[in-house]
């Protein structure tokens, strides 16, 4: 199964075409970098300079990380229900399961 | 894409059973049926109808295209912008065309066709853009009104194109919506300094309005009643609100913001109708945005030319950056392998 990044990479694998890059960005110090989107560039350095000029205009962050799409795994979306299947019907992960503390203080 | 049999999808009825379809197609549509009625979003690996990849596809194409061709009636206007803060301005603003137009490229790829093939049906004539960007801009006021009325325009048919059904396109169109505000701002500005400026300024502006109008109006595409694909892109909400709806909201606003600006717009049957609820408008020349569409308007064959021109020159750089970045991997490989 390719992931839709693999699929951009695949076209992207045609003579004349940039690979495709992943771009994330933290938008200030104390946060994760978050994906912003993608973009076409010959090489890294390119790629983190079109990043720069193309999702940070308007100084939405201090930091980019660039990654070539390909290199992304993605699980499978048919398979969402069996993949994600064990955290369900286990509520007593939550604190909210547990009521009886109900009215005590500091917990 | 094969789909393994998801686990919450109902049993096909008896009704379904059309032979020609196979268990797969059939699980994968009511897959994504049950997305759609739940007014969720449709992301790149999920299943989806052709049809739906296909109407998606060139509305994201051909919106990008726009923003592309977009860029020329401003650049056109930079060198002769009447002060720097106004060139810098513009600059900042042909410039986030680009990134408009990249982001929507980025978009419309997650569909499945690479961008070089969408820009190549752009420059090879077969791909449609807005009837906006063939008309020309012939006066500074006209820098106004096209952010004014054709990027308010934009902004009033883009807002709820941030809610549609399929994910990347929305998240684009949220980017891109925080960005046209600035747009829609300094074009106001522009004629608002003008209409208080000398006569001359004044009626400047005003005429800038006078050609900006319909074509403005046209923006949110033909009416109701001949819009064969907007009632099949609501029902995959894609679109939210009717070409009708959307043009006689924008109207209502500009109607009271011409106000501000001491400027009148050029429409003698303009009026806000008690009983609908609604704004009424004149009744627009369609067979002007037939032919403008078409091919035949006043700027299509110009901004063709210019853009298969930039193309052609921007050549060598990417030839370069290619032949640079190679020759970068080789020496990092030959390292690699003297270690």
């Amino acid at each position: 199964m390719m992931s839709q990044e693999n699929e951009g990479q695949a076209a992207g694998q045609q003579a004349n075409v940039w690979p495709l890059w992943e771009v994330f960005v933290r938008s200030s110090r104390g946060l994760s970098h978050v994906h912003a989107g993608s973009l076409h560039a010959p090489d890294a350095e390119m790629a983190l300079r079109n990043a720069r000029d193309l999702y940070t205009r308007r100084n939405e962050g201090v930091s980019i990380w660039v990654v070539p799409s390909e290199a992304i795994m993605a699980s499978d979306p048919d398979a969402k229900g069996s993949f994600f299947e064990s955290p369900q019907g286990k509520d007593y992960r939550h604190a909210t399961y547990y009521t009886k503390s109900e009215g005590v203080k500091h917990l | 894409m094969a789909a393994a049999p998801l686990q919450s999808v109902p049993a096909p009825r008896p009704e379904d059973q059309d032979a020609s379809v196979s268990p797969e197609t059939r699980a994968g549509q009511a897959y994504f049926d049950r997305i759609i009625a739940d007014d969720s979003r449709i992301e790149p690996k999920d299943w989806m109808p052709e049809a739906y990849r296909k109407t998606l596809t060139r509305q994201i194409s051909q919106h990008a295209h726009s923003e592309i061709i977009g860029m020329q009636p401003e650049a056109n206007w930079i060198t002769r912008a009447p002060s720097l803060k106004r060139k810098s301005i513009l600059m900042a603003k042909v410039q986030d065309e680009a990134g408009h137009g990249l982001y929507l490229y980025s978009a419309a790829e997650t569909l499945g066709t690479p961008r070089d093939v969408l820009n190549q049906q752009l420059l090879d004539g077969k791909a449609k853009y807005s009837s906006i960007f063939n008309y020309p801009a012939r006066s500074w006021a006209d820098m106004g009104a096209i952010g004014w009325l054709v990027d308010g325009a934009a902004i009033a048919n883009q807002v709820p194109l941030c809610r549609a059904s399929y994910g990347p396109y929305g998240r684009a169109m949220v980017r891109i919506c925080k960005e046209e505000s600035f747009h829609q701002r300094q074009g106001f500005e522009i004629l608002l300094e003008l209409s208080h400026g000398t006569p001359e300024q004044k009626e400047m502006a005003q005429d800038a309005v006078n050609r900006f109008y319909a074509p403005a109006l046209m923006m949110f595409g033909p009416p109701d009643d001949d819009s064969p694909n907007s009632k099949q892109s609501m029902a995959w909400n894609i679109k939210r609100f009717s070409n009708d709806e959307l043009r006689q909201r924008f109207v209502g606003m500009i109607a009271e913001q011409v106000k501000v600006l001491g400027l009148t717009l050029p429409d003698p049957e303009l009026r806000f109708d008690e009983e609908t609820g609604k704004w009424i408008h004149m009744e627009l020349d369609w067979q002007e945005f037939k032919d403008v569409i078409a091919g035949r308007g006043p700027c299509n064959a110009q901004r063709l030319a210019r853009r298969r021109e930039a193309h052609a020159n921007g050549a060598w750089v990417r030839e370069a950056a290619r032949a640079y970045a190679g020759k970068q991997r080789e020496k990092q490989m030959q390292k690699a392998g003297a270690a």
